[in-house]
């Protein structure tokens, strides 16, 4: 359970930024690899959990999952993997460790209210 | 009440240990030093494994040992009888090691006199994955007590791993483990992972993973030259 540690980072992040434009954050959107080690059911209740007595108490994460995308040698192109425990092309079937998407944990916009 | 603005950011949530990390990292390589994290569920034999790699290891470099656990100093002194430096990261309630832990446990260190460094992750197969500590190598262990399918319950680990250890091979037929089926487990979540077989009761596959960190140790040098 890191998420909770997650939580208090990207509250901690957001708390900078709403500084910085001046204004009250009313959400965090996250994007969130499904090979980042973090859960989403996890860290949203984190979340809210970290939010107590902050600025951002109230405010909402908006979490976008993101697939495993690898890359296939033999098709030359990129794939998305159906199960995060299959690393092979679900065209060709050629094994690929070459992952291209998937380990992302990022905030990538703030709405913030004025 | 006025609409809310979107604001870009775009910021590494992770990006405090990681940049964290990397300034480890280079520490590490100037100093010519080969680190070597642990990670496994608990009680799948990291600290016998690293007794054992470390009293070995111990009569040709130099090397030392940080161990982290929520409570307890137990695993530092079983791995101090193998007369290397070593030092206890107690992390209290954290699952995980970060970077700045393993920046403050090696401060009074001066990595010059060292060759190489392990680095024993708390017992936990989901968490520490998201944490460079600046290390070469992970090795991810798994011990055939376990059960063949780990590897796909805990692909995230096994896939940022670096090489796989399978431990307690002495055991192997009491449990009636399936070695093949593991082996494709393994190599289904990280095809080309290189796998060692050991058992730190009976000695099997130490001394060869021993050679192989040497070796590594030698290109490591190498390649700090060139």
């Amino acid at each position: 359970m890191h998420e909770l540690s997650i939580a208090m980072s990207i509250v901690e992040m957001a708390e900078e930024e709403a500084q910085r434009h001046c204004g009250r954050v009313s959400a965090v959107h996250l994007k969130l690899g499904k090979l980042s080690g973090v859960a989403k059911e996890a860290l949203l209740s984190s979340y809210e959990m970290a939010c107590q007595n902050t600025c951002l108490q109230g405010s909402r994460l908006m979490v976008e999952e993101l697939p495993i995308v690898v890359y296939c040698d033999s098709c030359r192109a990129q794939r998305e993997l159906k199960l995060p425990h299959w690393f092979c092309c679900p065209e060709c079937g050629t094994p690929t460790p070459d992952v291209v998407q998937g380990k992302e944990l990022e905030v990538v916009a703030l709405e913030i209210q004025s | 009440m006025t609409q809310p603005r979107l604001v870009e950011v775009r910021r590494n949530v992770l990006k405090a240990n990681d940049v964290l990390a990397r300034e480890l990292r280079e520490r590490f390589r100037s100093s010519g030093v080969l680190v070597v994290s642990l990670v496994s569920s608990p009680g799948s034999g990291k600290t016998a494994f690293l007794e054992k790699i470390l009293t070995q290891l111990q009569q040709q470099v130099r090397v030392a040992a940080l161990v982290g656990d929520l409570a307890t100093e137990n695993d530092a002194l079983r791995l101090a009888r193998s007369q290397a430096p070593v030092k206890q990261i107690i992390t209290g309630t954290l699952c995980h090691l970060e970077a700045a832990m393993v920046k403050n446990a090696i401060s009074e260190w001066n990595l010059d006199e060292l060759d190489m460094l392990f680095i024993e992750n708390v017992g936990n197969l989901v968490c520490p994955s998201s944490y460079d500590l600046g290390e070469n190598l992970r090795l991810v262990l798994m011990s055939v007590t376990e059960g063949e399918d780990k590897p796909l319950k805990y692909p995230t680990i096994f896939n940022s791993a670096d090489i796989a250890v399978l431990t307690k091979m002495d055991l192997t037929q009491a449990v009636e483990f399936n070695e093949a089926c593991a082996l494709a487990n393994i190599e289904a979540v990280r095809p080309g992972l290189e796998v060692f077989e050991v058992s730190s009761k009976s000695g099997e596959g130490i001394q060869a993973f021993v050679e192989y960190l040497c070796a590594e140790l030698v290109s490591l040098r190498r390649n700090a030259v060139a």
